[in-house]
C-alpha cells in the first residue's frame, strides 16, 4: 500500500466529483425526490395514503438513494475506462499494487454516496412537509449504517463496472438495478411482505433491504423493520462479498 | 543509474479474449496462431513463443514487426499490465511480475492509443500523475509547466485534454510518462497517426531523452522510424524474434541487399533455376503467391536479364517490383511476407 499515492488518486477523484458536482446530485437525487413528492406528498395530502407513510418513506429514500448515487459514482466511470478512454490505466501504473487502486474507487463512492445521504435527509424532510417523525436518537448505530451502506452501494458498482460492457448499462437498470430497487423494502417495511412467504425469503438475497431496513431501524424505531442483528449482519456479509466479486472482476479487467 | 531490460523465453498464451484495458489495436488480438480444437472450442491464441532478448542500458531499442507479431504483448509484460505464461522479465535486475511495484517506479510508458484522463486539464494531469509517484508539489508544478513548454503545450496547458488533436494527445502522453522521471521509456507504437512534422518533433523527444543516458524501448511497423532512431532492433513475427542487431548489421544480412520480387504466369523449376544464374543474384524464394523473390547486389540492371531468362521459360511477366536495401527486405527475407502486408 503506497499511502501518497493511494491520497493522490482520491484527490483526482475529488476534483473531478467537485468539477461535475451538479449534474452529479441531479442525476442522482431527481428521481428519488419526484417519488418523495408523489407518495410522500401529493398521496398522503390528498388522503390516498395515511400521513404516517411520510415517515415510512422517507428512510426506502435514503437508502436508495445513496445505494444509487454510489453505485453509479463507481460503475459508470469503470465501464467508460476499461472500455473507451482507458483513463485508468495511468493509475494502474502508478507504484501500487493495482487492487488499491479499486479499493480507492469503492472508497471515493463510498464518498460520493455519504454526501448524497446527507443532502437526501434535509430536502426530503423540506418536500414531505409536516408530520414527519423520525428520530435522532441513535447517532453513532446511524454513522456506522450510513458507512456500511455507502461502502456497499460503491462496491456493488465495483462489481458491476467491472463485470459489464457499455451495451449493457441498459440492462443492468431494468434487470438489476430495477428489481434490487423494487425489492429491496424501500417503499414498504419488510413485514409488509408477510402475505407473500416465499417472497419474503427471497427478497432476503437483496442487499437493498438491509440498507432500507436499517435505516428504518434507526431513524423510524416505531415502524416494524429488521433486527439490528440480522441488518448489521446482512451488510457485513453482502460487502464482503461484493468487495471479493468486485477486486476479483478488476483484477481479471486490468491484468492480461 | 544504468538500468537495461533482459527477457528470456518469455511465453504468452492468451485463452481468452484478453481484458480491455491490457488489451492494444493490432495487438494480440490480429491472430498470431490460432490453435482451434474442436472438441473443446478453446480459445488460444499464443502471442509470444519463447522470446529472450537483452536491452542494454542508455540504448534505444526497438521491435520491428506487423501488427499481431507479439509487439504489445511484449510491451504490456514489461510494464507489468500482463502476466507471462512462462519465461521471465526483468527491468534493472528486478523481476516484472513479482516486484511489479518498484518495477513501476522505474518505467514510463507510452501507450499506443491515448488514455489521457478525459477528467483533467492537461496540468492536472501531468501533476496528479506526479503525484502517484509521491513527487513533491512545489517540484511537480514546477516540472510540469517545464515539460508542457518543451513539449509545446504550455498555451494549453490550462485546457481539459477533450479538444487536443492527435499530435497533442500524444505529445501529452510522452510529456506524462516523463513526468517521474523514469529511468526507461516504452512506447507502443509512438508514431501511428501523427503528421510527419509531430513526428520529427516525436522523434527528437525520445533522442533527448536518450542523451542523458536513460533507455528507451519502442515498437513500430515502420522501418524508417526503426532505421532512424534504434540503436539495435529485433525483428519479430508470430511471437517469435526473426533476428537482432544494429539497423545496419541487419540490412547487411541480406543477400544483396536488393529484393527483385516477380510475377509471371506460370513458374517452373527450370526458370528458378535460369534466374539464380543471373550475375548479381545472390538468392532466389519462391514466394506463396507463386512469384519469386530474387536476393541480389543490384537492382534495376538485372531487369533484361530477367526478361530474358523468364522470355526463354516461355512464361510471361506479370509484375516486377525492386525493394531498395531495408529492414524491409530483411522481414521479407526472413517471412516472405512484407511488412506491410
Amino acid at each position: 500500500m503506497n499511502l501518497q499515492a493511494f491520497l493522490a488518486m482520491l484527490s483526482r477523484d475529488g476534483r473531478v466529483a467537485r468539477r461535475n458536482f451538479l449534474p452529479l446530485l441531479l442525476q442522482n437525487l431527481v428521481q428519488p425526490m419526484l417519488f418523495v413528492f408523489v407518495f410522500g406528498r401529493v398521496m398522503t395530502t390528498s388522503g390516498m395514503m395515511p400521513e404516517s407513510y411520510k415517515s415510512l418513506l422517507l428512510p426506502g429514500i435514503i437508502a436508495i438513494s445513496m445505494l444509487l448515487s454510489g453505485l453509479q459514482a463507481v460503475a459508470f466511470p469503470m465501464i467508460a475506462d476499461f472500455q473507451f478512454t482507458r483513463e485508468i490505466e495511468d493509475r494502474l501504473l502508478a507504484p501500487m499494487e493495482i487492487e488499491w487502486v479499486a479499493i480507492e474507487k469503492v472508497v471515493a463512492g463510498s464518498i460520493q454516496a455519504l454526501i448524497a445521504g446527507g443532502v437526501v435527509i434535509p430536502t426530503a424532510w423540506l418536500i414531505l412537509g409536516t408530520g414527519v417523525q423520525i428520530s435522532f436518537a441513535q447517532p453513532l448505530e446511524l454513522v456506522v449504517l450510513a458507512v456500511l451502506v455507502a461502502v456497499l452501494a460503491a462496491a456493488i458498482g465495483l462489481t458491476l463496472g467491472c463485470s459489464l460492457g457499455q451495451a449493457q448499462i441498459g440492462i443492468m437498470f431494468s434487470l438489476i438495478v430495477g428489481p434490487m430497487i423494487f425489492f429491496g423494502c424501500t417503499y414498504y417495511p419488510w413485514s409488509a411482505l408477510a402475505s407473500f412467504p416465499i417472497l419474503q425469503k427471497l427478497v432476503l438475497l437483496n442487499p437493498f433491504v438491509y440498507a432500507s431496513e436499517g435505516f428504518r431501524s434507526a431513524l423510524v424505531p416505531q415502524f416494524p423493520h429488521l433486527s439490528g442483528y440480522a441488518v448489521f449482519g446482512g451488510l457485513l456479509l453482502f460487502n464482503g462479498v461484493f468487495l471479493w466479486l468486485g477486486l476479483r472482476q478488476f483484477r481479471k479487467k486490468a491484468i492480461g | 543509474m544504468d538500468v537495461g531490460i533482459r527477457i528470456e523465453h518469455l511465453r504468452k498464451v492468451y485463452t481468452s479474449p484478453p481484458p480491455a484495458a491490457a488489451q492494444v489495436r493490432g495487438g494480440p488480438m490480429t491472430g498470431v496462431k490460432f490453435f482451434k480444437r474442436p472438441e473443446k472450442k478453446k480459445f488460444e491464441v499464443v502471442a509470444l513463443d519463447d522470446v529472450s532478448l537483452d536491452v542494454r542500458p542508455g540504448e534505444v531499442f526497438g521491435l520491428l514487426g506487423p501488427n499481431g507479431a507479439g509487439k504489445s504483448t511484449t510491451v504490456g509484460i514489461l510494464t507489468t499490465r500482463i502476466r507471462p505464461t512462462s519465461g521471465g522479465a526483468w527491468i534493472g535486475g528486478l523481476d516484472v511480475w513479482r516486484e511489479r511495484v518498484s518495477v513501476k517506479r522505474l518505467i514510463g510508458v507510452v501507450p499506443q492509443k491515448p488514455n489521457l484522463d478525459f477528467a483533467l486539464t492537461a496540468r492536472e494531469m501531468l501533476t496528479y500523475h506526479a503525484a502517484y509517484f509521491g513527487m513533491p508539489p512545489a517540484q511537480r508544478h514546477s516540472r510540469a509547466t517545464e515539460l508542457l513548454d518543451r513539449f509545446q503545450l504550455g498555451d494549453r496547458a490550462d485546457s481539459l485534454v477533450t479538444g487536443f488533436s492527435g499530435g497533442m494527445m500524444q505529445r501529452l502522453s510522452i510529456a506524462r510518462a516523463l513526468m517521474h522521471n523514469p529511468q526507461i521509456l516504452f512506447l507502443d507504437e509512438p508514431s501511428t497517426g501523427l503528421d510527419p512534422q509531430t513526428r520529427l518533433l516525436l522523434w527528437e523527444l525520445i533522442r533527448d531523452f536518450n542523451r542523458r543516458g536513460q533507455t528507451v524501448m519502442l515498437t513500430t511497423h515502420n522501418m524508417d522510424e526503426a532505421d532512424a532512431l534504434c540503436h539495435r532492433l529485433a525483428i519479430v513475427d508470430h511471437g517469435r524474434v526473426i533476428a537482432t542487431g544494429t539497423p545496419d548489421q541487419l540490412k547487411r544480412s541480406v543477400p544483396g541487399g536488393f529484393v527483385v520480387r516477380l510475377q509471371v504466369d506460370t513458374m517452373s523449376d527450370g526458370l528458378s533455376a535460369s534466374l539464380a544464374q543471373i550475375q548479381g543474384v545472390t538468392e532466389v524464394q519462391r514466394t506463396p503467391e507463386g512469384g519469386v523473390d530474387l536476393y541480389a547486389d543490384r537492382g534495376g540492371t538485372l531487369i533484361p536479364h530477367i526478361v530474358t531468362a523468364v522470355a526463354a521459360s516461355g512464361a510471361t511477366i506479370r509484375d516486377v517490383h525492386i525493394f531498395e536495401p531495408s529492414l524491409e527486405n530483411l522481414f521479407l527475407h526472413h517471412t516472405g511476407r512484407s511488412l506491410r502486408q
